[in-house]
Protein backbone atom coordinates (compact mmCIF):
# COMPACT_ATOMS: atom_id res chain seq x y z
CA UNK A 1 0.00 0.00 0.00
CA UNK A 2 2.84 2.42 0.86
CA UNK A 3 4.44 1.95 -2.55
CA UNK A 4 1.08 2.38 -4.28
CA UNK A 5 0.44 5.63 -2.39
CA UNK A 6 3.91 6.93 -3.34
CA UNK A 7 3.32 6.00 -7.01
CA UNK A 8 -0.11 7.66 -6.97
CA UNK A 9 1.29 10.91 -5.61
CA UNK A 10 3.85 11.07 -8.41
CA UNK A 11 1.24 10.18 -11.03
CA UNK A 12 -1.25 12.76 -9.73
CA UNK A 13 1.40 15.51 -9.82
CA UNK A 14 2.32 14.53 -13.38
CA UNK A 15 -1.23 14.07 -14.71
CA UNK A 16 -2.67 17.17 -13.05
CA UNK A 17 0.30 19.44 -13.74
CA UNK A 18 0.81 20.18 -10.04
CA UNK A 19 4.43 21.16 -10.69
CA UNK A 20 4.51 23.41 -7.64
CA UNK A 21 4.12 20.33 -5.41
CA UNK A 22 6.40 17.46 -4.43
CA UNK A 23 5.02 14.03 -3.50
CA UNK A 24 5.87 14.67 0.16
CA UNK A 25 3.69 17.81 0.10
CA UNK A 26 0.57 15.66 -0.32
CA UNK A 27 -0.66 13.94 2.84
CA UNK A 28 -2.02 10.40 2.53
CA UNK A 29 -5.34 11.46 4.08
CA UNK A 30 -5.35 15.07 2.84
CA UNK A 31 -8.61 15.96 1.05
CA UNK A 32 -7.91 16.35 -2.67
CA UNK A 33 -10.77 18.70 -3.49
CA UNK A 34 -11.97 22.12 -2.27
CA UNK A 35 -10.15 23.02 0.97
CA UNK A 36 -7.47 20.36 0.63
CA UNK A 37 -5.38 20.27 -2.50
CA UNK A 38 -7.92 22.48 -4.29
CA UNK A 39 -8.60 20.16 -7.23
CA UNK A 40 -11.59 20.88 -9.49
CA UNK A 41 -14.04 18.96 -11.69
CA UNK A 42 -11.60 18.78 -14.63
CA UNK A 43 -9.02 17.28 -12.28
CA UNK A 44 -11.62 14.67 -11.28
CA UNK A 45 -11.88 13.67 -14.95
CA UNK A 46 -8.09 13.44 -15.15
CA UNK A 47 -8.09 11.17 -12.10
CA UNK A 48 -10.62 8.89 -13.85
CA UNK A 49 -8.31 8.80 -16.89
CA UNK A 50 -5.33 8.09 -14.60
CA UNK A 51 -7.09 5.07 -13.05
CA UNK A 52 -7.89 3.74 -16.51
CA UNK A 53 -4.46 4.40 -17.97
CA UNK A 54 -2.22 3.22 -15.14
CA UNK A 55 -4.38 0.64 -13.36
CA UNK A 56 -6.82 -0.51 -16.05
CA UNK A 57 -9.74 0.38 -13.79
CA UNK A 58 -12.93 1.90 -15.20
CA UNK A 59 -15.10 3.67 -12.68
CA UNK A 60 -18.26 1.54 -12.65
CA UNK A 61 -20.43 4.13 -10.95
CA UNK A 62 -19.46 7.83 -11.35
CA UNK A 63 -21.50 8.64 -8.25
CA UNK A 64 -18.85 6.81 -6.22
CA UNK A 65 -16.27 9.37 -7.39
CA UNK A 66 -16.39 11.73 -4.40
CA UNK A 67 -15.77 8.84 -1.99
CA UNK A 68 -13.03 7.23 -4.11
CA UNK A 69 -11.21 10.50 -4.84
CA UNK A 70 -11.44 11.81 -1.29
CA UNK A 71 -7.70 11.35 -0.69
CA UNK A 72 -4.68 9.53 -2.10
CA UNK A 73 -5.24 6.83 0.52
CA UNK A 74 -8.87 6.28 -0.54
CA UNK A 75 -7.80 6.01 -4.20
CA UNK A 76 -5.12 3.47 -3.24
CA UNK A 77 -7.69 1.44 -1.30
CA UNK A 78 -10.06 1.48 -4.27
CA UNK A 79 -7.27 0.35 -6.63
CA UNK A 80 -6.26 -2.45 -4.27
CA UNK A 81 -9.86 -3.67 -4.07
CA UNK A 82 -10.65 -3.33 -7.79
CA UNK A 83 -7.50 -3.84 -9.85
CA UNK A 84 -7.98 -6.62 -12.42
CA UNK A 85 -5.98 -9.74 -11.56
CA UNK B 1 -9.20 61.20 -25.34
CA UNK B 2 -8.02 57.62 -24.82
CA UNK B 3 -4.52 56.91 -23.55
CA UNK B 4 -2.14 53.98 -23.77
CA UNK B 5 -0.84 53.99 -20.22
CA UNK B 6 1.13 50.76 -20.18
CA UNK B 7 2.42 48.09 -22.52
CA UNK B 8 4.33 44.80 -22.33
CA UNK B 9 5.91 42.29 -24.70
CA UNK B 10 6.97 38.65 -24.50
CA UNK B 11 9.22 37.63 -27.38
CA UNK B 12 12.13 35.25 -27.94
CA UNK B 13 11.76 33.94 -24.38
CA UNK B 14 12.16 37.40 -22.91
CA UNK B 15 9.68 39.56 -21.02
CA UNK B 16 9.60 43.35 -21.42
CA UNK B 17 7.68 45.97 -19.48
CA UNK B 18 7.41 49.39 -21.16
CA UNK B 19 10.21 48.29 -23.50
CA UNK B 20 12.59 47.38 -20.66
CA UNK B 21 13.85 43.82 -20.29
CA UNK B 22 12.48 42.19 -17.13
CA UNK B 23 13.67 38.62 -17.58
CA UNK B 24 15.02 36.26 -20.21
CA UNK B 25 15.69 32.53 -20.20
CA UNK B 26 16.68 30.92 -23.47
CA UNK B 27 17.65 27.58 -21.90
CA UNK B 28 15.30 24.64 -22.37
CA UNK B 29 11.89 24.67 -24.03
CA UNK B 30 9.20 27.33 -24.21
CA UNK B 31 7.37 25.42 -21.44
CA UNK B 32 10.50 25.70 -19.28
CA UNK B 33 10.68 29.45 -19.96
CA UNK B 34 7.01 29.93 -19.07
CA UNK B 35 7.56 28.20 -15.72
CA UNK B 36 10.84 29.97 -14.89
CA UNK B 37 9.42 33.40 -15.80
CA UNK B 38 6.35 32.78 -13.64
CA UNK B 39 8.34 31.51 -10.68
CA UNK B 40 10.65 34.49 -11.00
CA UNK B 41 7.68 36.75 -10.36
CA UNK B 42 7.00 35.00 -7.04
CA UNK B 43 3.25 34.80 -7.60
CA UNK B 44 1.21 32.22 -5.70
CA UNK B 45 -1.28 31.05 -8.36
CA UNK B 46 -1.26 27.21 -8.63
CA UNK B 47 -3.74 27.24 -11.53
CA UNK B 48 -0.98 28.70 -13.73
CA UNK B 49 0.75 25.32 -13.91
CA UNK B 50 -2.37 23.76 -15.44
CA UNK B 51 -2.80 26.37 -18.18
CA UNK B 52 -1.86 25.81 -21.81
CA UNK B 53 0.95 27.86 -23.39
CA UNK B 54 -1.43 30.53 -24.74
CA UNK B 55 -3.04 31.13 -21.34
CA UNK B 56 0.35 31.14 -19.62
CA UNK B 57 1.60 33.78 -22.08
CA UNK B 58 -1.56 35.89 -21.65
CA UNK B 59 -1.34 35.57 -17.86
CA UNK B 60 2.36 36.50 -17.76
CA UNK B 61 1.85 39.36 -20.21
CA UNK B 62 -0.97 40.81 -18.14
CA UNK B 63 1.02 40.48 -14.91
CA UNK B 64 3.86 42.40 -16.61
CA UNK B 65 1.46 44.96 -18.00
CA UNK B 66 -0.34 45.72 -14.76
CA UNK B 67 2.68 45.26 -12.47
CA UNK B 68 0.81 45.63 -9.18
CA UNK B 69 -1.70 48.10 -10.64
CA UNK B 70 -5.01 46.82 -9.27
CA UNK B 71 -7.65 47.81 -11.82
CA UNK B 72 -10.35 46.89 -9.31
CA UNK B 73 -9.17 49.78 -7.09
CA UNK B 74 -10.14 52.23 -9.84
CA UNK B 75 -12.92 50.50 -11.75
CA UNK B 76 -15.89 48.20 -11.31
CA UNK B 77 -15.29 44.76 -12.92
CA UNK B 78 -17.88 45.63 -15.61
CA UNK B 79 -15.96 48.80 -16.59
CA UNK B 80 -12.84 46.94 -17.78
CA UNK B 81 -12.80 45.40 -21.27
CA UNK B 82 -10.47 42.81 -22.76
CA UNK B 83 -9.85 42.68 -26.53
CA UNK B 84 -7.36 40.09 -27.80
CA UNK B 85 -6.23 38.68 -31.12
CA UNK B 86 -3.82 36.14 -32.54
CA UNK B 87 -2.93 34.20 -35.68
CA UNK B 88 -3.13 30.58 -34.56
CA UNK B 89 -6.27 30.49 -32.43
CA UNK B 90 -5.84 27.50 -30.10
CA UNK B 91 -4.11 25.33 -32.73
CA UNK B 92 -1.07 24.66 -30.53
CA UNK B 93 -3.29 23.10 -27.85
CA UNK B 94 -5.65 21.52 -30.40
CA UNK B 95 -2.71 19.51 -31.76
CA UNK B 96 -1.54 18.50 -28.28
CA UNK B 97 -5.07 17.36 -27.47
CA UNK B 98 -5.27 15.44 -30.76
CA UNK B 99 -2.04 13.65 -29.80
CA UNK B 100 -3.54 12.74 -26.41
CA UNK B 101 -6.60 11.18 -28.09
CA UNK B 102 -4.32 8.54 -29.63
CA UNK B 103 -3.91 7.03 -26.16
CA UNK B 104 -6.29 8.59 -23.63
CA UNK B 105 -7.91 11.97 -24.35
CA UNK B 106 -6.92 14.53 -21.73
CA UNK B 107 -9.85 16.52 -20.24
CA UNK B 108 -7.38 19.09 -18.88
CA UNK B 109 -6.10 19.76 -22.42
CA UNK B 110 -9.58 19.69 -23.93
CA UNK B 111 -10.76 22.66 -21.85
CA UNK B 112 -8.07 24.82 -23.49
CA UNK B 113 -9.06 23.97 -27.08
CA UNK B 114 -10.69 27.36 -27.69
CA UNK B 115 -8.75 30.55 -28.54
CA UNK B 116 -10.56 32.74 -26.03
CA UNK B 117 -9.77 30.61 -22.95
CA UNK B 118 -6.74 32.86 -22.44
CA UNK B 119 -9.18 35.77 -22.11
CA UNK B 120 -11.11 33.83 -19.44
CA UNK B 121 -7.95 33.14 -17.46
CA UNK B 122 -6.96 36.83 -17.56
CA UNK B 123 -10.48 37.87 -16.51
CA UNK B 124 -10.52 35.42 -13.58
CA UNK B 125 -7.12 36.57 -12.36
CA UNK B 126 -7.94 40.29 -12.61
CA UNK B 127 -11.68 40.22 -11.87
CA UNK B 128 -12.59 41.64 -15.29
CA UNK B 129 -16.25 41.35 -16.30
CA UNK B 130 -16.57 43.96 -19.04
CA UNK B 131 -16.82 43.79 -22.82
CA UNK B 132 -14.59 41.18 -24.43
CA UNK B 133 -13.71 39.99 -27.91
CA UNK B 134 -11.15 37.73 -29.54
CA UNK B 135 -10.09 38.09 -33.18
CA UNK B 136 -8.06 35.68 -35.30
CA UNK B 137 -6.09 37.25 -38.16
CA UNK B 138 -2.88 36.32 -40.01
CA UNK B 139 -0.92 39.10 -38.32
CA UNK B 140 -1.49 41.82 -35.71
CA UNK B 141 -4.01 44.06 -37.43
CA UNK B 142 -3.19 47.45 -35.96
CA UNK B 143 -6.10 49.29 -37.58
CA UNK B 144 -8.70 46.73 -36.57
CA UNK B 145 -7.43 46.60 -33.00
CA UNK B 146 -7.24 50.39 -32.73
CA UNK B 147 -10.72 50.90 -34.20
CA UNK B 148 -12.35 48.20 -32.07
CA UNK B 149 -10.76 49.42 -28.85
CA UNK B 150 -11.81 53.01 -29.69
CA UNK B 151 -15.38 51.82 -30.26
CA UNK B 152 -15.47 49.92 -26.97
CA UNK B 153 -13.86 52.79 -25.05
CA UNK B 154 -16.28 55.38 -26.40
CA UNK B 155 -19.14 53.71 -24.55
CA UNK B 156 -19.91 55.13 -21.12
CA UNK B 157 -19.77 51.65 -19.66
CA UNK B 158 -16.09 50.98 -20.43
CA UNK B 159 -13.42 52.97 -18.58
CA UNK B 160 -10.36 50.82 -19.25
CA UNK B 161 -9.36 48.16 -21.75
CA UNK B 162 -6.56 45.61 -21.94
CA UNK B 163 -5.90 44.80 -25.57
CA UNK B 164 -3.35 43.21 -27.86
CA UNK B 165 -1.90 40.07 -29.34
CA UNK B 166 -1.22 36.67 -27.70
CA UNK B 167 0.04 34.14 -30.23
CA UNK B 168 1.79 30.79 -29.83
CA UNK B 169 2.48 27.87 -32.12
CA UNK B 170 5.03 25.30 -31.02
CA UNK B 171 8.09 27.19 -29.80
CA UNK B 172 7.11 30.40 -31.67
CA UNK B 173 5.43 32.99 -29.47
CA UNK B 174 4.61 36.67 -29.65
CA UNK B 175 2.81 38.72 -27.02
CA UNK B 176 2.03 42.42 -27.09
CA UNK B 177 -0.45 43.76 -24.56
CA UNK B 178 -1.37 47.32 -23.73
CA UNK B 179 -3.65 49.11 -21.29
CA UNK B 180 -5.87 51.94 -22.46
CA UNK B 181 -7.75 54.21 -20.08
CA UNK B 182 -9.72 57.42 -20.29
CA UNK B 183 -7.47 58.84 -17.61
CA UNK B 184 -3.85 59.76 -18.18
CA UNK B 185 -1.12 58.13 -16.13
CA UNK B 186 2.63 58.78 -16.10
CA UNK B 187 4.27 58.26 -19.53
CA UNK B 188 0.87 58.05 -21.25
CA UNK B 189 0.74 57.89 -25.05
CA UNK B 190 -2.16 58.83 -27.26
CA UNK B 191 -4.12 55.81 -28.52
CA UNK B 192 -3.60 56.03 -32.28
CA UNK B 193 -3.00 53.33 -34.91
CA UNK B 194 0.43 54.84 -35.68
CA UNK B 195 1.41 54.73 -32.01
CA UNK B 196 0.19 51.15 -31.71
CA UNK B 197 2.24 50.10 -34.74
CA UNK B 198 5.35 51.67 -33.19
CA UNK B 199 4.76 49.93 -29.87
CA UNK B 200 4.04 46.56 -31.46
CA UNK B 201 7.33 46.78 -33.39
CA UNK B 202 9.26 47.91 -30.35
CA UNK B 203 12.36 45.83 -29.91
CA UNK B 204 14.65 45.50 -26.97
CA UNK B 205 15.68 48.51 -24.94
CA UNK B 206 13.39 50.89 -26.71
CA UNK B 207 14.66 50.47 -30.28
CA UNK B 208 12.00 50.54 -32.98
CA UNK B 209 11.96 48.73 -36.31
CA UNK B 210 12.29 51.17 -39.19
Amino acid sequence: MEQLIADLKRQIIEALNLKHLKPEDIGDDQPLFVDGLGLDSIDALELIVLLQQHYNIKLANPQDGPQIFKSVKSIAEYITANQPK
Amino acid sequence: MIYINRFAHIRNRAVFRMGELVCRDIRGSLDDFLISAFEGLGINYPKYYKMDASSKLGFLGTEMLLNNLRLEDDYKPEEVALILSNAHGSLDTDLRFFESTKTMASPALFVYTLPNIVAGEICIRNNIKGENAFFVSPRFDVKQMHDYVEMVMTSDKTKACIAGWVDVMGSQHDVFLYLTEKKKRENALEHTAVQLQKLYQLKEYGTVDS
